[in-house]
Formats: structure tokens, C-alpha cells, sequence
């Protein structure tokens, strides 16, 4: 707006050299601070737009399947590739392999699809509970009862040379990649 | 000793002038000092706005005490919380007065903004006041959930989860407001630097620059006057008549009425240092390693309503509720002085007014309660911690002692208690056989239904007869089972069982 009144001067008042100059001033100032604004937001925002496309997912490898028997679910962990040196133990994250039979596999994330807390494994009633706030899940990871909208977050994982290795990378929530890329909807999309 | 007055006396004078002359505060601290307020606001009401001023500045003392020590790096802030607790001398009280005075500015803030609502000091001229008082208590919450997440624990990881769950949730821009919040995308060093970042440095900064104005306009709107019923507020004489009012029913702030804040405020931080002193400071809890699983989170004390909120919410309602809620409470907030920023100010002649603060007062309370001992979630040991009390098992058949075992081995006591010890998550079972008949108890355990997971796939038809046949032993002596009166009639009496084994007094 200030360069329309510095550029077209209405008809009643004359500009002084003091004013112009002000004026001026302010439009060079607001040119510094736009230069500055641009690696600032990008800096800010670097968190989002570093992952687009999924660039922070990676295959990363669980272990031999023969360290997952048949018709059992098992805890494994695994290192999250995306390490900063401040990062500590939280790289480190769960999830729960349940080997159906041969190669065919779920992999389940340990966050409760209702907001996140870590779910439990009960092998002799089939169950995932959650100590949060009370969601269960049957063995195949679909919601038994209890808040979740949804089954549990499930890892695309495949299978080579006996080695299974999930696609991880992000924190499993209604909206990450890792539930686009199974095939499930956000909740408001469904 | 008269004599060194005497000397002494006048050479602090001429340095007063000294710098007075130079920096020219003398006169307006004097005046502000000295404002004339209503007589009758010299009450123990109005002592909660200083309490919470002075709390602010000891978080403040505090919060850089602990930033000495403290590294702000996942890898390292629990040791280095560790340290604080064990190793450096009254880091422990350091820590422990922090908190605390985190849950005393919370509480009064609250008290403050209570008194101010029912008081009316909200209706005009001060609107303003009341909506920077608003930002004021967002700020503060934010303060309390940020420094929650400093301090790293098990506690602290999996609430940056829940936050990121609900973030997650916002249309369209769910998954980016995700790794804004997380700054990546995973819970890790970034997340806990950039929480650091706005605990220590932004939210501060613009809580200085909020009380600042919120102080500003106290001194220049003037202490809301005692509201009396009849006393109606018209933005056309309002201000006349305060002026009036202090002219002649006024006394200088300092020393009438700040004396009542003194004693507060002194009362206030002692009471934070009994509580630190007493009970010592928060946590940490366990280390912030995702892979320990066996961790049950909660929230902070001031947080606890929401999580009893997000438990009993119905699944369909959440969603929308997390998220239009709190905009609609906030606005509510922001909009009340234009909405009654005239009229009557006692509370004596608001009944509405004191009605909702008694609602939200206790709702807010009965949540708190509730989530302190989590009814909704499963006990995850009590399968093999509690086991079934004598009597139910007392007398009892091979097969409905079978029975007892499957219950116990399947978990059930997780969410169903017996004799008082087990979950709340499903009903106590004690006297379910009075509710639901031999069909009905095999549909439920085979179906689940209401909130029970279905167990058809994780029992044998053998393991659910035992099941069932104890479920059935389980009614008050003296009251029969339920009995499924059509199939007498069809098929006779003997088709259905009654209840095996003579019944237990149970209590």
C-alpha cells in the first residue's frame, strides 16, 4: 500500500523530500524484512517440508524370520534411520511382528491408533490392550473395543533373503504416510 | 547511632537524586503507587492478581536456576533431571519448588480469573484487561504442558504421542501440524529442543509482554470497584462514577490496600516451599526409551479432565469434539465482555453466572476424580496378580473350577473385577449370573458386544462350557440366576441348568 501513495500523489497534498524519503525508508525496510522472511519460514516449516513424499521413510530391517515362529506375535525394535546426535534412546522404537504363516506377516505399530499410547500384547486371550485409556484390538490388529476409530497401524514390510524389514520412519498417526500407504483412510475421510 | 543517620541520611538522598535526575522513575512510581482505589477493594478477593504475578517471577528465578544444569537434549535431560534430583546440592528443592509453583500459578490463576468473572470486573471499561487475561491462561496452560515435556520421562514421550495424535486429526493439515509440532517425524532430539525453545523462551517472552499490559491497563482503568447489587454499569457514566467513587470513598493503594497482598503473596510462596520441601519434586519417571512398553502415561494434574474427557467420549463424537471444543471455549471467553460488558456486576444478581461456574467447578472436578484411578482402562497384571477369592470357587464342580482357571488365564480380570479387585473397564462380575442367562452369557463371551471384545476365536468349545458353567455360580446367595422363561415352556425344565452348586454367602 505505501508504495501506491509514494508513486501516485494525490492531487491535494504535495510530497515533501523528508516525507518521500520516509517513505522510502519504510518500503526498503519492509524489502529487508521479506529477504529475511523467506529463509526464516523455510527454516520453520524445514520439518514438513524435508519429509514430502515420504522421504523420511526407509526399509529398515527387523531380523531373520525364523526369530518369529508361526501363528505368534512377538515384540521387535528397531533404529529409526533418521538419527540426530541429540536424539538419544527415542530413535529406538517398537512394534509388534505377528507371523501368520510362511512369509505372510502383520506389523503392527505399538501406538494405539486412538491417540498413541503404547499397546500390550496378551497372547492367551488374543488380545492387544491399551493401558491409556482402554482400546483393545483382536491378533490380526482389527479394534475389539474401546475408543480407537480404527485397527491398529500396520508397517508395509517385505521379506528377502529370511530378512524381514518394515518401511518406518514416521510416528503412526490417523493422518502419517504409514496409514496411507496400507491402504487406510484418516477417519474423516472414511 | 543518631549521628551516623544523621551522616548517612543525606548522602543516600543525594545518590537517590543522582540517579533520579537522570532517570526521572521517582514520580511516576510514586504516583502509581499512591492511586487512589475504593476503599472496599482493599479485600482478601483481590490479593490472587499479585499471587499470581509473584508466582510468574519465581518460576521465572527458578526455571533459571534449573537451566544451569539442565541439558535440553533427548539423549541427556533425564540424567542430567537425574543430577538435579541426587547429585547437586538442593537441586532436589530447586526442582521440587518449580513444580509446585507450576500447579500454584495454574490453581490461582484459575481462583483469579473466577473472582474476576464473578465480580463483574470484566464489563466495561475493561474488556481488554479480561481477554489479555485470557491469553494469559492459555499461556500459562502451555507453560504447564511444555515444562511437562521437559522434564523427558516415559510420561513425557508418550504425552508428545497423544498431542501428536490429536494433532494429527485436523483436516488437511493434520499430518504437517504433526511433524511441525514433533519437529520431524518422529518423537525425538528436535521434538524436545523446539519445546525447550517455546517453554523457556517464546511463551515466557510473551507472558512478560501480556502481564506488562495486563498491569498497564489495572493502573490506568483503576481496581474494579466492590460490585454492590443495584449498582448498574452503562458505558455513558461508568467512568464518571469511578472517578467519583475513588474521589470520595478512595485510599491510596500503597500502603491501604497492598498490605493484604503482602501477606498473600509471602503465604503463597511459603506454601510452595512446604509443598516442595514436603513432598519433593516430580519424577522423572522412567527413562523416554519407546521400547519399555510396560508404562501406563498420565498427564499432569491440571491435564487429568482431559484425559478422563478422551476416555468417555463416545469414538464418533471425539474427533469433532477435540477439535471444535476448544475453539468455541476460547471464543466464549474472548466474547464474554461484548456480550454482558454492561448491567449488573454482583454476583448476588447472577445466578447464571454463578450456576456455570459451579457446573465447570465440578465437572472439572468429577473429571480430575475419575482419572485418578482410570476406571476405563484395563489392569494389565490382574490376571496374574489378583487371583479368584476362595468363596467363588468354594464347592464348586471340576468343570465350573475349569472354568475359574479359563477366566483367569484369558485375562478376564484385566477388565472384569471379582470380590472388588480386578478392572472396571466391564461390570463386576459378582452377581452376573443374575443378568444374563446360560445363552446370553455364552453370546457375549463368544460375540462380545457393548465394550467387550468377542473371544469366539480364543476359546474352545470346551474352554467356553467351563467358562460359562463357573460364570453361572456367580449370583448372592438366596437369589436365583437368570432363567430364560420360553425355553422351559419349549423344551422343559431340565433343559435349561440350574446354577451348579450350593451357593456361597459371599459377604
Amino acid at each position: 500500500m505505501s508504495t501506491k501513495t509514494v508513486l501516485v500523489p494525490s492531487s491535494d497534498a504535495t510530497i515533501s523530500r523528508r516525507g518521500f524519503f520516509m517513505k522510502l525508508g519504510i518500503l526498503f525496510n519492509g524489502f529487508a524484512a521479506l529477504v529475511l522472511a523467506v529463509p526464516v519460514v523455510g527454516f520453520l516449516l524445514s520439518s514438513i517440508t524435508r519429509g514430502r513424499g515420504n522421504s523420511y521413510l526407509a526399509w529398515v530391517p527387523l531380523g531373520r524370520i525364523d526369530e518369529f515362529p508361526e501363528g505368534q506375535t512377538r515384540l521387535a525394535t528397531f533404529r529409526n534411520l533418521n538419527v540426530m546426535p541429540t536424539d538419544g534412546k527415542t530413535v529406538d522404537t517398537a512394534c509388534w511382528v505377528r507371523r501368520v504363516a510362511g512369509e505372510t506377516f502383520q506389523v503392527f505399530a505399538i501406538n494405539c491408533a486412538h491417540l498413541g499410547c503404547p499397546v500390550r500384547w496378551f497372547p492367551q486371550s488374543g488380545l492387544f490392550m491399551c493401558p491409556c485409556h482402554g482400546g483393545a484390538y483382536y491378533r490380526d490388529g482389527a479394534r475389539a473395543s474401546g475408543p480407537p476409530e480404527r485397527g491398529l497401524f500396520q508397517y508395509p514390510y517385505k521379506v528377502e533373503n529370511g530378512l524381514i524389514s518394515i518401511q518406518a520412519g514416521e510416528l503412526p498417526t490417523p493422518g502419517a504416510a504409514i496409514a496411507s500407504l496400507t491402504g487406510e483412510k484418516p477417519p474423516c475421510a472414511s | 547511632m543518631r549521628i551516623m543517620n544523621a551522616k548517612i541520611g543525606p548522602a543516600v538522598a543525594k545518590i537517590g537524586e543522582w540517579f533520579d535526575r537522570r532517570l526521572q522513575l521517582a514520580a511516576p512510581i510514586r504516583e502509581a503507587a499512591e492511586h487512589p482505589v475504593p476503599r472496599k477493594t482493599a479485600s482478601w478477593f483481590y490479593v490472587f492478581g499479585s499471587a499470581a504475578l509473584t508466582v510468574f517471577l519465581l518460576q521465572v528465578v527458578t526455571g533459571i536456576l534449573l537451566a544451569l544444569i539442565y541439558v535440553p537434549s533427548a539423549g541427556q535431560a533425564w540424567s542430567s533431571l537425574q543430577a538435579l534430583n541426587h547429585d547437586v546440592a538442593l537441586g532436589w528443592f530447586i526442582r521440587a519448588m518449580h513444580g509446585w509453583g507450576s500447579n500454584f500459578m495454574v490453581a490461582i490463576v484459575l481462583i483469579h480469573m473466577v473472582q474476576v468473572f464473578l465480580f463483574g470486573a470484566y464489563k466495561f471499561p475493561r474488556e481488554l484487561t479480561w481477554i489479555i487475561g485470557v491469553f494469559l491462561l492459555l499461556m500459562t496452560l502451555g507453560m504447564a504442558f511444555s515444562g511437562q515435556v521437559l522434564r523427558f520421562d516415559q510420561d513425557a514421550y508418550w504425552g508428545l504421542g497423544i498431542g501428536a495424535s490429536i494433532s494429527s486429526r485436523v483436516p488437511i493439515i493434520g499430518p504437517a501440524a504433526v511433524k511441525l509440532l514433533l519437529g520431524g517425524p518422529i518423537i525425538a532430539g528436535a521434538t524436545l529442543s523446539r519445546f525447550f525453545a517455546l517453554h523457556v523462551f517464546v511463551i515466557p517472552g510473551m507472558l512478560i509482554a501480556f502481564v506488562g499490559l495486563h498491569l498497564l491497563m489495572v493502573l490506568k482503568l483503576g481496581i474494579n470497584e466492590w460490585p454492590m447489587p443495584g449498582r448498574i454499569v452503562k458505558r455513558a457514566t461508568y467512568e464518571r462514577e469511578y472517578h467519583e467513587l475513588t474521589k470520595q470513598d478512595g485510599a491510596p493503594f500503597v500502603p491501604y490496600a497492598i498490605w493484604k497482598d503482602m501477606f498473600f503473596t509471602a503465604f503463597i510462596i511459603l506454601a510452595i516451599a512446604a509443598c516442595a520441601f514436603y513432598f519433593g519434586p516430580f519424577g522423572p519417571t522412567g527413562q523416554p526409551d519407546p521400547t519399555i512398553i510396560q508404562t501406563a502415561p498420565k498427564p499432569d494434574y491440571f491435564f487429568l479432565w482431559l484425559y478422563a474427557l478422551l476416555s468417555l467420549l463416545p469414538p464418533s463424537m471425539e474427533t469433532p469434539f477435540l477439535l471444535i471444543a476448544p475453539v468455541l471455549v476460547i471464543l466464549a471467553l474472548i466474547l464474554l465482555p461484548f456480550l454482558s460488558g454492561e448491567g449488573e456486576k454482583s454476583w448476588k444478581r447472577r445466578p447464571i453466572a454463578v450456576l456455570t461456574v459451579l457446573l465447570i467447578a465440578i465437572t472439572l472436578g468429577t473429571f480430575t476424580r475419575l482419572a485418578q484411578f482410570a476406571p476405563w482402562s484395563p489392569h494389565m497384571n490382574a490376571w496374574s496378580g489378583d487371583p479368584v477369592p476362595d468363596r467363588f470357587v468354594h464347592g464348586t464342580t471340576a468343570l465350573q473350577r475349569q472354568g475359574a482357571l479359563v477366566f483367569q488365564f484369558k485375562q478376564c480380570r484385566n477388565c472384569h473385577s471379582l470380590g472388588n479387585t480386578g478392572g472396571q473397564r466391564g461390570p463386576a462380575l459378582d452377581s452376573v449370573a443374575v443378568r444374563l442367562t446360560h445363552d446370553q452369557l455364552i453370546r457375549q463371551v463368544i460375540q462380545g458386544g457393548g465394550n467387550m471384545p468377542a473371544y469366539g476365536n480364543n476359546l474352545s468349545p470346551a474352554e467356553t462350557t467351563a467358562l460359562v458353567a463357573f460364570l453361572e455360580t456367580l449370583h448372592p446367595a438366596g437369589q436365583s440366576p437368570a432363567r430364560d422363561a420360553a425355553r422351559d415352556i419349549a423344551l422343559g425344565d431340565s433343559s435349561q441348568k440350574t446354577s451348579g452348586g450350593p451357593r456361597r454367602d459371599k459377604r
